[in-house]
């Protein structure tokens, strides 16, 4: 498994996933600039970290969808390649169009950092397949807009596609209520794409990899990469 | 010329910004305010050869970044 990050001028988790993907793997992963025009020969999964990509000026992850690098991620994802975006990746890879919807503003206006249970809604993709279907997990959020909105048409299909990936819950896997800590419709923290190799999602696995600063939750989703 | 985006929010698309600032003007006692929505406008200086060449370009710019369709419209104004 050959990863890549890719650092937007805004990006600050870009060490965290790399940390991450060390762990996982034992390889650490080069980090890429937004200007480059090619990823590395041979990448098999292209991670866009969180952070605030160019101040999350005119809406989040605008600007950064529209980056250089932007055009070989897409190209990548054409061909089946794999491409994780978290949290404000999530938000890229909306507005770059290689996941439906939009991630809009919390609907209690509140920045929201916190820790937060999740329920594994599909375990059987490259990026779940350590996990149990419905295991709850604890990892943290750190987000303004994560309040995940699209058409019911498109809610529909992600729905009945099990590509929603994650639903936010409480710490015994209940859905909604104070569960749904941004307003995100059908409680839902992250999606995949079609072919469900491109996974967006607004939590930060990459966070909680070691027991010294809170869990290990978020370790099955790098273990899954790395046995794809 | 000069020219004037308005990007507003679709009907239906909740705007916990502009709830926010609706309570805030009732709470300043501002008479008779029913609802507000948000949206941002962008004062464009463009070159174009005539009215329509910008309306055209301008459109372009609305559609590749300046609104997310899935849940903004978009005028222009051409002065």
């Amino acid at each position: 498994m050959r990863a890549a990050v890719i650092l937007f001028p805004g990006s600050n988790r870009e060490g965290d996933v790399a940390r991450a993907l060390h762990q996982a793997s034992g390889v650490r992963p080069p980090i890429l600039r937004h200007d480059e025009v090619d990823l590395p020969a041979r990448t098999d999964l292209v991670v866009l970290p969180g952070g605030f990509a160019y101040g999350d000026y005119l809406r989040c992850g605008a600007i950064a969808a529209r980056a250089p690098i932007m055009d070989a991620v897409r190209a990548h994802a054409r061909r089946g390649g794999l491409v994780l975006g978290v949290c404000n990746g999530f938000q890229v890879l909306c507005e770059a169009g290689l996941l439906p919807g939009i991630l809009m503003r919390n609907a209690d206006l509140r920045f929201i950092c916190r820790m937060q249970h999740l329920r594994v809604e599909n375990n059987r993709t490259r990026y779940s397949n350590a996990y149990a279907l419905g295991q709850v997990v604890k990892v943290a959020i750190a987000h303004g807009e994560g309040n995940y909105v699209a058409d019911s048409a498109t809610i529909e299909r992600l729905e009945d596609a099990g590509r929603v990936a994650f639903r936010y819950c409480d710490a015994a896997g209940k859905v909604g209520g104070l569960a749904n800590p941004n307003g995100s419709t059908h409680d839902i923290a992250g999606i995949y794409s079609e072919g469900f190799n491109v996974l967006g999602l607004m939590p930060h696995p990459e966070n909680l990899i070691d027991p010294l600063i809170g869990g290990v939750d978020g370790r099955g989703l790098f273990a899954s990469l790395m046995a794809a | 010329m000069k020219a004037r985006v308005i990007v507003t929010l679709k009907g239906g698309v909740l705007d916990p910004q502009g709830k926010a600032i609706e309570g805030a003007l009732k709470s300043l006692g501002v008479d008779g305010v029913a609802s507000v929505r948000q949206g941002k406008v962008f004062d464009i200086e463009i070159e174009a050869a005539d009215r329509e060449a910008a309306q055209h370009r301008l459109s372009a710019a609305c559609e590749k970044l300046l609104t997310n369709t899935i849940v903004e419209n978009y005028s222009v104004e051409i002065a």
